[in-house]
């Protein structure tokens, strides 16, 4: 555990840093009152009212996330067989290289399917 | 901590000056304390140097001057510019959700902080007698921490876009996070090819395993998608577009205002150095000098490397401004699909051959001699493949009319799947009592006949 | 107040689907000025748009009729600000056509010569504009350098960088200066060579094509339908310059000079490439007036005026080519000192009314594209 100290005290010092930015920029700054001021910017317009948190986010955002998702796994799975590749020698390389074509495979599906077409 | 031989005549001469302390604090506390320190102040003074080095550098990039007033050469420029920044108005927006308004910023700016623990700025060095790495903690999953770490530093801004309770800092926001997903996929790749070359995933590990030559050298594929997943990584120019201005006014950071604000800035100039160190590291060697100065002897020793180490982040940092003078700025699907379609399965299929690559060596069927001709030849394959790939993403920007695609069926394979690209899903029917009244001002219409306005 | 925001959320049906609603304007940055568009997004891509325009109306056609001619022009010459010179000329063409004026060949001359440094002043603006609209921000600085060594030629004859007011009907307000044709000569010289600078930087851009080919593509029947006209038209084709089809000035005696530059893709990076090339040619035509000037003999550049002008009854239109396109005066007199209608055409109106037609099925990012390539000066629509 002792490792993750120095890691701690930087945390500390950055912590410190930023919070007390926050605070006395809250402090130190003038406060004047304006209704139209404390309004969303809208390009100078009344704010269109939109609903609390921005409603429905569109789907293609979290179809971004799911698919960045199987990627990290397959990172996850890359790294200790990268870190150990000299150890494991042909077995370790024909394996890995069975996982990834089967990864690939749902790639060109997404692909196919037009899961990697944004607009 | 190891005690080095040399190191006890400095004790003498140091012990007054530290005679004062309580000696029950442990050695190596004070060591992290200080490196701790050293390390925050390293990256704020950096900030603020970078800042002032982008604005100088764009500047007569396009015939300006730039900051010239504040200080000598107008150093000191942003600090004032800090400070400006104190005494303006904290503007919390009516619609921001305030909690997580304030939250914002810090989660944005802290793991900024955070990421640089790991990068080795130097080898063992003398502090007051005691021998120390210049870095701040030698973590055995180094590079995996800085990953985590930067990923956090997403929140921050979507859930700056989002509290703000405002269109263009939401749509900012999500473009953001989606562009950083994205290209932390190929940059988490393109360090696979590193790790099996240096068998660890220490940072310090890996800058020693590059004694014999730079990863830049060995892996090169690597190396040029790591610096391009890292500009996306950072949202600079040309991938810049969380922040277009032109589109979404300041992005993510629309609605705030006064230090918050500064924060912000200071988090991405933060990330600007941390992913331009991890570029260092990884690829060019570390603190390791360059070759000419290499051959001198002394020169990997002492505080040398930290030199360096820094020229080599600088002349990084002059990259970003570089780019940010003169590209353009791609677009949202553009830049998506160069991620996706481009470097990801370019950076995968990379992968496979350094590992066959290494795996043939380590067998030893392959020496030397037949060594670069296959480099060689794998070199001009991968070529000849980024090369197929564009001219097919262009075929397909060119083709005008689009390419016949059979008819949507919903249930084509027993089993209900999207449309294809092209396709659509035919519309729903309306129901009976709908389309009666959609109808009854048909005939109306001049040749519109009751099926063509109920479908309206 | 409140209460009025919570009504118009429960109207705002629109909402409660993944649309979303973005005002672009009247207050942000790729609109250059005040001009507002409520674009319904789904996601990134739009669904329809409305240019809503008036924001910086000032009844310009109004004051025409309360003004004398000689102050018309000082009104005229603002509606669009970056081609003021080429703005005057119609009111002045039209008040001289109605008086039944002929000109002095010096002015006629000397006032195309300045048309056309107005219109490169207002091309490179845009040159450099559009490209920072993308992201590029250094091409403007670029062309801003240009602008400012020509801003100098007619600072020197004129006294002004923006608003010249320097027509005047029957003539110009001066002669030129002693040695003005050869200063501008050599600024037209320069500027011709440094032009090269912007389209190393940009025009090659495989980002900046990739964002601008096959962007915002306007057809030949749309050009015609909704009138649009100017650079815009000619890269979608639309082989029309009033230039060269119906000359005024010494237009009709430049044709071996002037180059009627088209393009066929009607695209964002067509009307760029159109707006480039449009600007050497009318780098060639200045300095072809330069020369045909140094060769004319003395003579005035004026004529003397009335203490009073009336304008005979009657009405005219008079179009000019300008910068952004097709800009006409109707002016309608009955004779008295100020006009009893002044109707204003100007490029930018009709040219924008395009865009709730051109916007819808794309995205946000190519909007910007797209209104950086419509080339518009607020003033000029909401005159």
């Amino acid at each position: 555990m002792d490792t993750y100290v120095p890691i701690l005290a930087l945390g500390l010092i950055a912590a410190a840093f930023a919070i007390f930015s926050v605070v006395i920029g809250s402090l130190t700054g003038p406060k004047r009152y304006n209704r139209a001021k404390l309004d969303s910017y809208e390009c100078g317009i009344e704010p269109t009212p939109q609903p609390v948190g921005g409603g429905r986010f569109p789907v293609k955002y979290y179809l971004t996330a799911m698919l960045f998702i199987v990627f990290d796994i397959e990172i996850v799975f890359l790294y200790p067989w990268a870190v150990a590749f000299d150890a494991l020698g042909w077995f370790g390389l024909a394996e890995m290289v069975l996982f990834v074509l089967t990864v690939l495979v749902a790639y060109a599906y997404v692909w196919r399917r037009g899961g990697l077409d944004w607009d | 901590m190891p005690q080095f031989p040399d190191a006890v005549s400095n004790q003498n001469m140091t012990n007054w000056f530290l005679g004062s302390f309580d000696t029950h604090i442990p050695w190596w506390f004070i060591l992290v304390v200080i490196k701790a320190v050293a390390a925050f102040a390293i990256l704020v003074v950096l900030t603020l140097f970078n800042i002032w080095y982008e604005r100088r550098v764009v500047s007569f990039m396009q015939m300006r001057i730039g900051p010239n007033r504040v200080g000598p050469q107008g150093l000191l420029q942003s600090l004032a510019d800090g400070v400006k920044l104190a005494l303006k108005e904290d503007i919390v927006p009516t619609n921001a959700d305030k909690p997580v308004f304030w939250i914002a910023p810090l989660l944005s700016a802290i793991p900024a902080f955070l990421a640089i623990a790991v990068i080795p700025w130097g080898p063992a060095v003398s502090i007051f007698g005691h021998w120390t790495t210049l870095q701040l903690v030698d973590l055995p999953v180094g590079v995996l921490y800085v990953l985590a770490i930067s990923s956090i530093g997403i929140y921050g801004i979507v859930l700056a876009g989002w509290s703000s309770g405002s269109t263009y800092p939401l749509l900012g926001a999500l473009r953001s996070s989606a562009q950083m997903i994205s290209y932390e996929v190929a940059m988490g790749l393109s360090f696979a090819g590193v790790f099996l070359y240096a068998g660890t995933m220490s940072p310090s590990g890996i800058v020693n395993a590059q004694q014999h030559g730079w990863y830049f050298y060995m892996l090169p594929l690597s190396a040029i998608i790591y610096i391009i997943a890292m500009v996306g990584e950072t949202n600079r120019a040309p991938f810049d577009l969380p922040e277009a201005e032109g589109e979404l006014v300041g992005g993510f950071h629309t609605e705030y205002s006064s230090l918050k604000f500064a924060l912000f800035f200071l988090a991405e100039y933060i990330n600007l150095v941390t992913v331009s160190a991890l570029a260092v590291t990884m690829f060019f060697g570390g603190w390791r000098a360059p070759v000419p100065i290499s051959l001198w002897s002394g020169a990997n020793s002492g505080w040398y490397p930290m030199l360096w180490f820094m020229i080599k982040l600088l002349i990084f940092v002059f990259v970003f401004i570089w780019l940010r003078g003169t590209l353009p700025r791609l677009r949202y699907d553009q830049f998506m699909a160069f991620g996706w379609k481009v470097l990801i399965p370019v950076s995968v299929l990379w992968l496979l051959v350094v590992a066959l690559f290494r795996q043939l060596r380590n067998a030893g069927d392959l020496d030397r001699a037949h060594a670069v001709p296959i480099g060689i030849g794998i070199a001009a394959v991968f070529l000849l493949l980024v090369v197929a790939l564009e001219v097919r993403e262009r075929n397909q920007i060119r083709r005008t009319p689009p390419p016949t695609v059979p008819d949507y069926e919903p249930l084509a394979g027993g089993f209900p799947v999207p449309p294809m690209p092209g396709q659509s899903a035919p519309a729903v029917p309306r129901r009976p009592q709908f389309a009666r009244t959609a109808a009854a001002p048909a005939p109306a219409l001049n040749g519109t006949t009751a099926e063509e306005a109920s479908t309206r | 107040m409140g209460q009025l925001v919570e009504r118009t959320a429960g109207v705002g049906a629109g909402l409660a689907t993944e649309d979303m609603i973005l005002n672009i304007g009247p207050q942000h940055p790729s609109t250059h000025g005040v001009l507002r568009l409520r674009l319904v997004l789904d996601g990134e891509r739009i669904v329809s748009a409305e240019p809503i325009v008036g924001y910086m109306h000032r009844g310009a056609e109004k004051l025409f009729e309360v003004r004398d001619y000689r102050q018309i022009i000082m009104l005229a010459n603002r509606h669009d600000w970056l081609s003021a010179f080429c703005n005057e000329l119609g009111v002045v063409l039209a008040a001289e056509r109605m008086l039944g004026m002929e000109l002095p060949v010096r002015a006629s001359w000397a006032r195309t010569m300045l048309a056309e440094l107005n219109r490169v002043l207002n091309h490179l603006m845009f040159l450099g504009s559009y490209p920072l609209e993308l992201g590029a921000i250094t091409p403007i600085f670029y062309a801003f350098r240009e602008r400012e060594d020509l801003q100098k030629v007619m600072e020197e004859i004129s006294g002004g960088r923006m608003h010249f007011m320097f027509n005047r009907v029957g003539g110009l307000k001066d002669d030129l200066p002693a040695g003005w044709l050869d200063r501008a000569r050599r600024t037209i010289h320069a500027v011709r060579g440094r032009l090269a600078d912007i389209e190393n930087l940009i025009h090659g851009n495989e980002i900046f094509r990739a964002r601008t080919e096959g962007v915002g593509v306007l057809t030949t029947e749309q050009i015609a339908a909704y009138g649009l006209s100017g650079p815009i038209a000619r890269a979608g084709g639309v082989d029309f310059d009033l230039r060269r089809d119906e000359p005024y000035l010494a237009y009709g005696e430049l044709g071996d000079v002037l180059r009627v530059v088209t393009r066929k893709a009607g695209d964002c990076f067509s009307r760029f490439d159109c707006l480039l090339e449009q600007t050497r040619v009318s780098l060639d035509l200045a300095e072809a007036c330069a020369d045909r000037l140094a060769a004319l003999p003395q003579g005035p550049i004026n004529l003397r005026l009335p203490k009073v002008l009336k304008v005979p009854e009657g009405e005219t239109y008079a179009w000019t080519e300008n910068p952004l396109g097709i800009n006409g005066y109707y002016l309608v007199s009955r004779g008295e000192k100020t006009p009893w209608r002044l109707k204003l055409r100007s490029a930018s109106f009709n040219n924008i009314q395009v865009l709730g037609e051109l916007l819808p099925g794309h995205l946000v990012a190519d909007m910007v594209a797209i209104l950086g390539s419509m080339f518009f000066v607020v003033g000029d629509i909401d005159k």
